[in-house]
């Protein structure tokens, strides 16, 4: 890759996510609005169109998460359904793209497709799906059909409901007449004709996020985007090369298929209050109570009766996946436990602090100048080709990064200064699907 | 409200249907007008088989685009999953501000069914049955967060009041639901919910949750028969029949001159066709036609699908809609912002608020 010229930098995407539902966001800030009121949603998107990024995306989640027999209530939640937020995001943006995460194992692929496709048309080419396969029986007594498939089988149905959908996608004949479609598989056994014609782009954009061997193989085969929380230098390094190198296999390019990991930003006028803000933020998200339950989810066991600031129980760790239900599990937690363990007595930490310290995600911290550099070297050095920025805050979280970061990339030539296309395939520099008519 | 030759308010609503298109620039400026006219409602028929873009994408997709007019689109209650279209309808009311309504339908043909290939089509009795469990558990998940909820408690840590968060533990004959939602209670408390109830498999659905009933019919008395049976239904069901309207639902076409009606039908009445009943005529006709049905107490008002998209709806709101406002009879202006202002309907209270503070 080594020229006599200096290259040209590798063009950077960016992405915002609603901070919604998790706990990144700092719900207890004064300045922290609504997470459910459309103006919020209005805000961040406006924003993230002034700052010419590629999406706007939404996470999902269907059941509310409990602990320990109870919905849990440290954290933001109620959120709105996706696609109808986006649809009405689409009347006060014109370019940004507009992404819903939808899980695979609830829904049916032509009423999705439908959905899809419609979002496509009334935003001019700008919708993108991201598939998701993490639920389980929990989420499952939500619906029809209840929890009824184990973990592989959902990235099965989700590879043929991506496929599904695309045979929909691609139904109508290029002379705008539908055409009957049949679809006989393992999951699906479906055939009609599909309502729409083939949408501005093609397809809308498909996103993977989930981290499991089958889970790169099924972005490798199917994803035009992968959302990932590989956020260090080193580890988004080395998921970049195993995930870029499963695409020869599929028959298709490294370009073909973009890393977006998903970050967090804080910005200071100095490194030093950059550092502070961080630190603050980190102790709004961790209050003590979110400490314990934190501990408890690792712990398996209930550990009501420590105190937060406190030592960490020597109660042995038990693996429980019935303790906390309804969120995304993460790695073997008794292990978790013994690392966390050893870093407190290291450190002579508390329970909060140690939840603060370890449970850290990858951020950006430091002057905009810091961060725009850090970016654009975690892209030149393919760790990335962009990233999903989560803001701490709704709906103000994104406004000093457009205002002070994306001028100092669009100055390194690392980022776009105006939208080039329309379509969100376009931002991404994706081609356009070819009609298997 | 409840004398015929009381001062009730007339409601005026209108389709927007017209045949494939895809996308949003005729859905608003159609809207658009009907808000000038200042109609409760505007509505987007959907079957997942019609040719077209899905309904309550579109009518989301009009919401900023909009102020004050309501917003109900057809979802079909038949191949879905009542969790999820609680959620949309629930999400309309939000990015509307409280402007939501949803019209409940069935899919009845085997076409439908194959296009999910989960089930085969069924008796209308037995879908109507299963619409009703999904307007049930919808309800019951709209308001499975009570309004305050969400306390964001900083002294506590707690961002909501778990104890104002309630399962539904839902089982009906076809499916169950756990609950909570995932959408806290929408502003309206429950979106307005609209029944078609000309046909008999659908009444018993429409008295019992609908708050807007359409009736199709050409006879005025067969309009008033329904209103009544309707009302009487549903204050059976323990309702107050006040809170539910019910419109003639007709068929227009203002493409003639005035007295256009074809002679034996009435003047300028509709008439009954294979599609339906159709107003033929002019549009100071049309006028007269819902002054009188109003007045006589037939119905509470019209809702009424053009046949001919943009010239109707134009000369339905230029014509009819500013004579009726000229002559005082409908409004001219919403004093509301939401539809169930429009509609003069009270905002329900949480059945678990009301639950616990009977207990
Ligand atoms: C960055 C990231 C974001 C995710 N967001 C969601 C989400 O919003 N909703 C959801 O249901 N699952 C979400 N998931 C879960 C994944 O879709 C996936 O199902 C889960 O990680 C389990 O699959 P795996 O074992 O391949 O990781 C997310 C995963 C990742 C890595």
């Amino acid at each position: 890759m080594t020229g006599p010229k200096p290259r040209q930098p590798k063009p950077m995407h960016l992405a915002a996510h609603f901070p919604g539902v998790n706990n990144t966001t700092v719900w207890a800030d004064p300045r922290s609005g609504s997470q459910i009121d459309f103006g919020s949603f209005e805000h961040l998107a406006r924003t993230a169109e002034r700052g010419l990024f590629d999406f706007f995306f939404l996470a999902e989640g269907l059941r509310l998460r409990e602990h320990k027999g109870r919905i849990h209530d440290l954290d933001v939640v109620g959120r709105p359904e996706s696609l109808t937020v986006l649809n009405a995001l689409a009347a006060v943006t014109d370019r940004l793209g507009l992404a819903a995460t939808v899980n695979a194992t609830f829904n049916e692929p032509y009423e999705l497709a439908r959905r899809l496709a419609t979002l496509d048309h009334l935003s001019g080419g700008r919708a993108a799906w991201n598939v998701v396969t993490s639920s389980d029986a929990f989420t499952g007594e939500n619906f029809r059909r209840g929890g009824y498939l184990d973990r592989a089988e959902r990235y099965t149905r989700a590879a043929e409901f991506v496929a599904t959908a695309r045979e929909l996608w691609d139904s109508w004949a290029p002379d705008g007449t539908p055409r009957p479609f049949a679809h006989h598989g393992r999951h699906f056994d479906i055939a009609g004709e599909f309502t729409l014609p083939r949408s501005p782009q093609g397809h809308p954009v498909v996103i993977q996020a989930g981290d499991s061997d089958e889970g790169r193989e099924f972005a490798a085969s199917s994803a035009d985007v992968i959302f990932t929380r590989h956020g260090t230098l080193d580890a988004g390094r080395a998921f970049y090369a195993d995930v870029k190198r499963r695409l020869a296999r599929y028959g298709r390019s490294p370009g073909d298929l973009k890393i977006m990991p998903g970050v967090t930003v804080v910005l200071g006028d100095t490194a030093t209050e950059a550092r502070e803000r961080a630190e603050e933020i980190r102790w709004q998200q961790v209050s003590p109570q979110t400490a314990l339950l934190t501990l408890e989810q690792i712990w398996g066991v209930d550990l009501s009766g420590y105190d937060p600031d406190g030592p960490l129980p020597d109660v042995d760790p038990v693996a429980d996946p019935q303790l906390s239900q309804g969120r995304t599990r993460q790695g073997d937690s008794v292990a978790t436990a013994e690392k966390w363990r050893a870093l407190a007595q290291e450190r002579g930490l508390s329970i909060r602090q140690t939840v603060i310290e370890a449970g850290a995600r990858q951020s950006f911290v430091g002057t905009p100048e810091q961060v725009a550099a850090e970016l654009t070297e975690f892209v030149g050095r393919d760790a990335a080709d962009g990233f999903i920025l989560v803001p701490h805050l709704t709906p103000g979280g994104l406004d000093e990064f457009v205002d002070r970061v994306v001028p100092l990339l669009q100055e390194r030539g690392a980022f776009r200064t105006a939208y080039e296309g329309t379509t969100l395939r376009s931002h991404l520099g994706l081609s356009d699907p070819v009609w298997k008519a | 409200m409840t004398s015929p030759h009381g001062r009730r308010r007339l409601h005026l609503a209108t389709a927007l249907d017209r045949r494939s298109v895809y996308d949003a620039d005729a859905y608003v400026s159609a809207a658009r007008l009907a808000e000038r006219g200042a109609l409760d409602f505007v509505t987007l028929d959907d079957s997942l088989a019609r040719p077209g873009p899905d309904a309550l994408a579109v009518l989301s997709r009009l919401a900023p685009a909009t102020r004050r007019v309501g917003l109900v689109p057809t979802v079909t209650t038949t191949h879905t999953e009542p969790f999820h279209v609680q959620a949309a309808v629930a999400t309309l009311d939000w990015v509307s501000r409280g402007r939501a309504g949803w019209r409940i339908e069935v899919s009845t043909t085997e076409g439908e069914a194959r296009l999910f290939g989960r089930r085969h089509a069924a008796p209308a009795d037995a879908l109507w049955q299963e619409a009703g469990e999904v307007a049930d558990v919808a309800a019951r998940l709209w308001d499975s967060w009570e309004d305050d909820a969400e306390i964001r408690d900083a002294a506590t840590g707690r961002f909501v009041d778990r104890d104002k968060l309630h399962h539904v533990d839902f089982t009906g004959a076809a499916f169950s639901v756990k609950g909570p939602s995932i959408v806290p209670r929408p502003p309206q408390g429950h979106p307005v919910r609209v029944v078609d109830a000309t046909g008999r498999a659908a009444r018993a659905v429409a008295a019992r949750y609908a708050d807007v009933a359409l009736v199709r019919t050409a006879l005025p008395a067969r309009a008033a028969a329904a209103r009544a049976e309707l009302r009487a239904a549903a204050e059976a069901y323990g309702r107050d029949p006040d809170e539910l309207r019910v419109l003639a639902a007709l068929d227009v076409d203002l493409g003639d001159g005035e007295y256009a009606a074809e002679p034996g039908h009435g003047g300028g009445g509709p008439r009954a066709t294979p599609h339906g009943p159709l107003y033929r005529g002019g549009p100071v006709d049309l006028a007269e036609l819902i002054v009188s049905w109003h007045r006589d107490g037939t119905v509470d008002g019209f809702h009424l699908t053009p046949v001919e998209p943009r010239r109707d709806l134009e000369r339905l709101v230029n014509g009819t809609v500013s004579l009726l406002q000229h002559r005082g009879l409908f409004r001219t202006f919403y004093p509301g912002s939401t539809l169930r202002d429009h509609l003069g309907l009270t905002r329900p209270a949480s059945q678990y608020t009301v639950a616990q503070g009977a207990s």
